[in-house]
């Protein structure tokens, strides 16, 4: 077995466990707690390897003083690396604690179990608890020296499903970032220049600082922070500012994205080439997908805590890298890392990098100027619209090679998109305020994530078929005046959007059905079985198809070709809005720990992947974001959620993968799908506005 | 003891607070910075988001939305009323359901539906969703939201 990548930087038992005062194992992750719950399907694993109750275990997780280093929690990896690794912690430890139990007890160690805190032999009860053991622990060895994993069979034994640990508080209480107090805290409000490209060119600090509440003003460069009593004051000083100062774009022309996405100069890099597509011949399908700009969205703004003492910092964030925040930070400010402590807490849903780095440093440079207090940073919704990172807008362009015997036999996909990675870290600080201080820390290109790291604006341009003879090229345009970073499945939506919905092109011209013409093309059975049980569930409604607008449609993926599989069929509405009435799904993700979270997950991205599609595109005008407020971005509403059946295949043998970047492609492509289904045409300009899909018709006539 | 005219005087959960704070101070920020009644969040601050939904005199209310002056002598009801109710048939059903991912939107969600079925016990799962229209959720729980609604609003239903 090879040990999951987090053991080589931390490979000893004390890296992931310590003993409390009180005598209880502490167990660390680098994991961050999204809102996705992650946190509780990690409990779930180290409880069941363990033999104890999930109840039992206390998980701290991600901070740079106690934790270890795991890199960003994305991507769908937290259960795959995070959880993989708990596991082996636990079974690590479960070995020693059995091990110092067979001495006291003279007995082997195979002897000897672990059931509810108790040390079992043979059956019974010995007098010996689980915490009796906890004093002789050796939490120097190494971990690879003392696991013995679980087989799938003990597995099986294990409890069954539990909730969230956490949902209770989210609910009624005050868990979140937000929520955060100190005695004698300050808060403060940053008011970033409308884009990177802005420079401040005049404010009156003078009126600025006799606002109500006010304590104090922060310039640096372009950086302007407000520091005040209460929240409340800071905010209302960030708006007379924004509306009192002046800033100005070095941008003299607006740019043109979609224009530059389309035929930008830049040249595509291939990142696959398997054969020469020349040497095919047939028949040339193509479509091309455009996505716009997508904001991540997060219904509580970013906020941070910071404070500032004897050279020292203390930072509570709800980054998705604190040890990554921390590089960018000291580099920038030009500390040692050691000097910078940061402390992860919740904050509502990130969906990828939105502004909790940005705000993090924000209170940083704020925090600086009021040494030994506790300073708190809530952007304002305007701040979230105009000041963190958006989805990356993209087009993909996907032409497949029909053979005369009517298959699929090569694919050629060139993705061209803004960057979808520009996350801090110890070279690239990619902190927005970063960029327009007194002396800028400029940052660099980010290079885009690499094909055997799942890709980025390439993620899943290899349609999930049984195809060889592939190329795919990329063009990342970085020259735009938008910010853009990590948005939910990467490139993966967009992507998945263009190879299924050319795959269905072709299915409709050929006159077969879409879930055959897809099993004509994969022999992979776990995918098959997803395409065959969405074809089970969907039989009787789809036998009747196309009548009045209506219309069914699929979409299918396996994340990342390597990750969780996903097959939607959604059911879409059309007169005069564009509804999704219906949405079945059928996942599998391997193992799944906890299988109401992995459902969720599916739902989740199913819902947020409509609203992607149907509604949603930043409103720009070539300088800068110009959404205020949430009425100049609709996002899907209660009374728009279709009926959802979620179906999970369960496979405890296999490994367990991520689900929460699983079906927003596959929904994405079925509702392009269903919409063509319905009335016969197939929008690609995300978002399908009923105003896109009227176009459209007027163009198709 | 008489109270300065510049006080507001309302009651949260039942318990009575007196405020001197500036009348036009959103209920939102006296909640939360003031009174440190922090599950009641702040979303947006402008009335889009419902995230900072109280009830106030049985009224579902965006507490952004609200200058605490005008609240005198009003009974404000917030999410943490509820941490002393664990049988109140809406948390259960949240729970149940396991209603929520990030769960920052859920507390504006439980005191609406909890104003709308106060009033309407028999609403149908379509008039929750219209209803809820103006609390907006990202991550996509909404289904299980409306089932733990809609749970809710029978188990109320049954009980009376």
């Amino acid at each position: 077995m090879i040990p999951p990548s987090p053991l080589s930087s931390s490979p000893l038992l004390g890296h992931w466990v310590k003993l409390s005062e009180k005598n209880t194992l502490v167990f660390f992750s680098g994991r961050v707690e999204l809102g996705q719950g992650n946190t509780t399907a990690l409990v779930m694993m180290i409880a069941d390897e363990l033999d104890v109750l999930p109840s039992s275990i206390h998980l701290e997780t991600a901070r740079t003083d106690l934790t270890p280093n795991e890199g960003i929690t994305a991507g769908s990896m937290s259960i795959t690396i995070g959880g993989v690794a708990l596991r082996w912690v636990a079974s690590a430890l479960k070995y020693q604690i059995l091990e110092i139990a067979s001495k006291q007890l003279k007995t082997q160690p195979s002897n000897l179990y672990v059931q509810s805190g108790y040390i079992y032999q043979k059956g019974k009860k010995t007098e010996l608890y689980l915490s009796d053991t906890f004093d002789k622990i050796d939490f120097n060895r190494k971990i690879i020296d003392d696991v013995r994993l679980k087989s799938f069979e003990e597995r099986q034994k294990s409890f069954p499903n539990i909730n969230r640990i956490d949902l209770e508080s989210r609910l009624v209480d005050a868990p979140f970032i937000q929520d955060i107090t100190f005695d004698g805290m300050l808060y403060g409000a940053p008011v970033h220049p409308p884009s990177t490209y802005h420079h401040l060119v005049k404010i009156n600090l003078a009126n600025l600082k006799g606002r109500p509440g006010v304590v104090k003003i922060v310039k640096n460069g372009s950086f302007l922070g407000i520091i005040a009593t209460s929240f409340y004051h800071a905010r209302n000083a960030a708006i007379w500012a924004r509306s009192n100062g002046i800033w100005k774009s070095t941008l003299t022309d607006p740019i043109d994205h979609l224009k530059k996405l389309k035929c930008s100069d830049n040249e595509l890099d291939t990142v696959i080439d398997s054969k020469d597509l020349r040497k095919n011949s047939g028949r040339w399908f193509e479509t091309s997908v455009s996505r716009p700009f997508i904001y991540h969205g997060s219904i509580g703004p970013a906020a941070a805590v910071a404070k500032f003492e004897d050279e020292e910092i203390l930072i509570y964030s709800h980054s998705q890298g604190v040890f990554q925040l921390r590089q960018a930070i000291a580099n920038v400010l030009q500390k040692k890392e050691d000097q910078i402590c940061i402390i992860h807490k919740p904050n509502s849903g990130c969906y990828g990098h939105n502004g909790a780095d940005d705000a993090a440093f924000d209170a940083v440079l704020m925090a600086k100027s009021v040494p030994g207090k506790f300073l708190k940073v809530i952007w304002s919704r305007f701040d979230e619209f105009h000041s963190s990172p958006m989805g990356a807008a993209m087009v993909t362009k996907s032409r497949a090679l029909l053979s005369s015997d009517k298959r699929v036999i090569a694919f050629d996909v060139e993705v061209n998109s803004t960057p979808h990675t520009t996350r801090p870290n110890s070279k690239i600080p990619n902190l927005r305020a970063a960029s327009y201080l007194s002396k800028p820390v400029v940052s660099v290109r980010t290079p885009d994530v690499p094909l055997e790291r799942g890709g980025g604006a390439d993620r899943n341009a290899s349609p999930s078929y049984d195809i060889d003879n592939l190329r795919v090229r990329k063009r990342i345009v970085y020259d735009t005046p938008y910010r853009t970073s990590a948005l939910r499945s990467l490139g993966a939506y967009c992507n998945v959007i263009a190879n299924e919905t050319l795959f269905d092109k072709i299915a409709k011209e050929l006159n077969v059905d879409p879930i055959k013409f897809r099993l004509d093309h994969v022999s992979d059975p776990r995918s098959r079985e997803i395409l065959e049980r969405l074809a089970d569930e969907t039989l009787s409604d789809t036998s009747n198809t196309i009548d009045d607008g209506t219309g069914w449609g699929l979409g299918f993926a396996r994340y990342k070709g390597s990750g969780g599989y996903c097959g939607v069929m959604i059911k879409v509405n059309i007169d005069e809005t564009v509804q999704v009435t219906d949405a079945i799904s059928v996942s599998d993700v391997g193992e799944a720990i906890s299988k109401d979270g992995v459902k969720n997950q599916v739902e989740g991205g199913i819902i947020q992947s409509i609203s992607w599609t149907l509604k949603e595109s930043v409103p720009v005008d070539g300088f800068s974001a110009t959404a205020e407020s949430w009425s100049d971005y609709p996002i899907l509403k209660f009374s728009e959620i279709p009926n959802l059946r979620t179906i999970l295949i369960n496979r405890p043998t296999e490994k367990p993968l991520g689900a929460g970047e699983i079906s927003q492609g596959p929904t994405g492509a079925a509702i392009v799908n269903a919409i063509n289904n319905a009335i016969g045409v197939q929008v690609t300009e995300l978002p399908i506005t009923r105003d896109a899909i009227i176009a459209k018709l007027h163009s198709a006539t | 003891m008489t109270l300065e005219n510049d006080h507001v005087c309302f009651k949260v959960n039942g318990k009575q607070y007196s405020v001197n704070e500036d009348k036009n101070t959103p209920l939102l920020f006296v909640l939360r910075e003031y009174l440190g009644l922090s599950a009641t969040r702040f979303g947006c601050g402008e009335g889009t988001c419902g995230a900072c939904t109280v009830i106030i005199n049985d009224e579902a209310i965006l507490s952004c939305d609200v200058p605490v002056g005008e609240i005198e002598g009003k009974s404000v009801e917030t999410a943490e009323g509820l941490q002393r109710e664990p049988n109140n048939p809406l948390f259960r059903a949240f729970i149940k359901h396991q209603a929520g991912q990030c769960g920052y939107c859920l507390s504006g969600i439980l005191m609406a539906s909890n104003a709308l079925l106060r009033k309407d016990p028999f609403v149908s799962r379509a008039k929750i969703a219209k209803a809820l229209d103006g609390n907006l959720c990202r991550c996509g729980a909404h289904k299980r939201i409306l089932d733990a609604i809609e749970e809710a609003a029978k188990t109320v239903l049954d009980n009376t």
